[in-house]
């Protein structure tokens, strides 16, 4: 049996608009064990953007508890969280979130720079690793400005891989790009799956949560679906969608 | 964070924005450039000022008439008639910080020589006044205690009266110049010395016996004024106490008594005017830090403006694990780095200037090591106090909005 990578419980946020409380997540449990792809699902108002900024560990839950990587965040300060994300999580935003004017390879090592065991030496061949990983080996001192949205999103990727996260959580990963480029990323977050990696997808595109193995879908705060798919080969529809083009 | 990141951070965030960075700094490097500027360039004048009083000998003492007043009636400066020949004679005799004395009576004439003409004060003094003036001889004599004993007249003049009476080049020695209706002989020419600190001309001079004066020219008994000089610099003031106690008991003034006579000491000339330029450097620094503030404010204003502009960069620096002091330190070190590479700049600057406006001025070049070290402190003070309030928006943010923030 694999180990949990995080475990929520009964997870509860009220937010408190005017003279209204808001319940965006109303006593949500489910964990995620090692090694699975996951994806996150909801409309709009759904709560799920607020389920991945407490998974992010960028908020704290009202009420019920959340578990990663055996520590409980509810205890934790501000710093303690800071230093949490730093170590255990990788985002991918929807909009890269690049800096501007920064070489792909700055990019890449800015969250080294927040850990103080990392010497610049090391900091630079892992961040040289992840771009590797990400296939932009030779796009490294590239500007953000000079890299089409796929290869940024690419950047952003190995961002968040570079500290060797338990979990990388994407947030609507792929809602900036195409369908070609997002069959390109999905089929690279499919790959580093293969390779052992836990990943969270936030997304509301059904045929993008097709490329997981688990689908959680939100609704009014709470859980209506949750079960293991079908998972679609990326690599595979990238193909069809090429045969398609040329037909 | 380690410091070493964190400036390394913070250089890459200034270089993203040269242009900026480069207008931010500008406002720190005119302030500091001006303060050191303004500040050296006072320092040079009333250094300048020192000089000049040096030369016209920094152990000279005046002793002047005190101010007199008859039935209510102030009677002007050196107005009573208090000083004369036994106060010398005593000054000479019975002194022991004072190293030469001379009289002074003065009158004005109308100097004739040829079809020339030249209005100027002519000085009746003694052969030591050259010592305590320090003026020098070009050419000729000065006259001499026997000079002074018969009467004779005799005088010696200053360049400036040289040029304006003597106009076909001739040697003015042994001429004779009509001082009014007096004739004198010119037996000595003076060395040239220039303006003194208050712009007045040092050669437009006659120098004559003081009996010559007294008796020929006036007829009078006391001296207008006498001039002495002290052993050293150092003792003047000892020398001022020695003259007041003799001419107190010369005079025969009771204990508790005011003094009928005024001394004055180069020391205290020095100081006033030391002291009015002084006050100037404090005014035109004071000016000056004047637009060191603006440019702190420039400073703020810009690091309130990246922080704003920067707020995505914020969330995804806290996303990532930035903790809240690393974000504040981030801020704080560019705007240090921003002011103090901005200080170096306007220190260089402003040494420039001032070296520059002291070759157009004539003035000695004096480099304030105080201003220097001073400065870079504000700088830095700049840095941090300016810097601090936008620095402390930027890690008070949200991560979750920040990341939202468009």
């Amino acid at each position: 049996m694999a180990k949990d990578i995080l475990r929520v419980e009964k997870l509860e946020r009220v937010f408190r608009v005017g003279s209204e409380d808001v319940h965006a997540l109303r006593g949500i449990s489910f964990s995620i064990t090692e090694g699975e792809f996951v994806s996150i699902m909801g409309t709009s108002g759904s709560g799920k953007s607020t389920l991945l900024n407490i998974l992010g560990c960028l908020d704290t839950p009202s009420a019920g508890d959340y578990i990663i990587d055996g520590v409980s965040i509810g205890s934790l300060s501000k710093n303690e969280l800071s230093t949490l994300r730093n170590r255990k999580i990788g985002f991918v935003f929807q909009n890269y979130n690049l800096l501007a004017r920064t070489t792909a390879i700055e990019n890449v090592e800015l969250p080294l720079f927040y850990n103080n065991s990392i010497p610049a030496k090391e900091r630079r061949e892992r961040a040289e690793a992840a771009l590797k990983l990400v296939g932009l080996e030779n796009r490294m001192e590239h500007m953000p400005n000079q890299l089409s949205g796929g290869q940024q999103q690419r950047v952003a990727i190995a961002r968040a891989l570079v500290n060797d996260p338990v979990i990388l959580l994407a947030d609507e990963a792929t809602g900036n790009l195409d369908t070609r480029t997002s069959y390109e990323i999905m089929s690279l977050f499919q790959d580093l799956h293969n390779q052992g990696k836990t990943i969270a997808f936030v997304t509301h595109e059904p045929d993008i949560a097709t490329f997981t193995t688990r689908k959680i879908r939100l609704m009014d705060g709470q859980i209506m679906e949750d079960a293991p798919i079908n998972t679609q080969s990326a690599a595979e529809a990238l193909a069809s969608l090429n045969n398609q083009q040329e037909a | 964070m380690n410091i070493g990141n964190l400036i390394k951070i913070a250089i890459n965030s200034l270089f993203r924005n040269k242009m900026r960075t480069i207008l931010t700094m500008l406002g720190i490097v005119i302030g500091i450039a001006s303060v050191i500027a303004m500040v050296s360039i006072g320092q040079a004048s009333t250094q300048s000022v020192h000089e000049e009083l040096s030369s016209m000998g920094s152990n000279m003492i005046m002793i002047m008439p005190a101010r007199q007043h008859r039935g209510g009636v102030d009677m002007g400066m050196s107005s009573s008639k208090s000083l004369d020949n036994k106060d010398l004679e005593s000054l000479k005799n019975n002194t022991r910080y004072v190293a030469a004395v001379s009289p002074n009576v003065s009158t004005n004439k109308q100097l004739i020589y040829g079809n020339n003409n030249h209005s100027c004060s002519i000085s009746g003094v003694s052969p030591s006044y050259l010592e305590i003036r320090k003026y020098g001889l070009k050419e000729g004599v000065m006259f001499t205690d026997d000079d002074v004993n018969k009467y004779n007249k005799v005088c010696v003049i200053g360049q400036t009266v040289v040029d304006a009476l003597f106009t076909n080049g001739e040697s003015p020695i042994g001429k004779t110049i009509r001082f009014g209706s007096i004739p004198m002989m010119v037996i000595g020419i003076l060395e040239e010395k220039g303006q003194n600190g208050m712009g007045d001309d040092q050669d437009d001079i006659v120098l004559a016996p003081y009996t010559t004066i007294q008796k020929r020219f006036l007829g009078i008994t006391y001296f207008n004024m006498m001039f002495a000089s002290a052993t050293s610099e150092e003792e003047s003031e000892l020398a001022a106490t020695e003259i007041t106690y003799i001419l107190r008991s010369n005079h025969g003034i009771k204990s508790g008594a005011s003094d009928d006579f005024d001394i004055r000491t180069q020391e205290e000339l020095v100081s006033t005017m030391s002291s009015v330029s002084q006050m100037m450097t404090v005014l035109l620094a004071a000016i000056a830090s004047i637009s060191l503030v603006v440019g702190g404010i420039g400073i703020m204003n810009i690091m309130y403006v990246t922080v704003t502009e920067r707020t995505k960069e914020i969330g995804l620096r806290m996303a990532i694990g930035a903790h809240n002091r690393d974000i504040k330190m981030q801020f704080l070190c560019e705007s240090v780095i921003l002011s103090l590479i901005g200080g170096v700049i306007g220190i260089v600057l402003g040494l420039i200037i001032s070296y520059v406006a002291s070759k157009l001025m004539n003035m000695p070049y004096v480099v304030s090591e105080t201003a220097i070290v001073a400065s870079f402190l504000v700088c830095a003070f700049t840095g941090i106090f300016f810097g601090w309030y936008p620095a402390k928006k930027a890690a008070n943010m949200d991560p979750i909005s920040a990341l939202r923030y468009e």
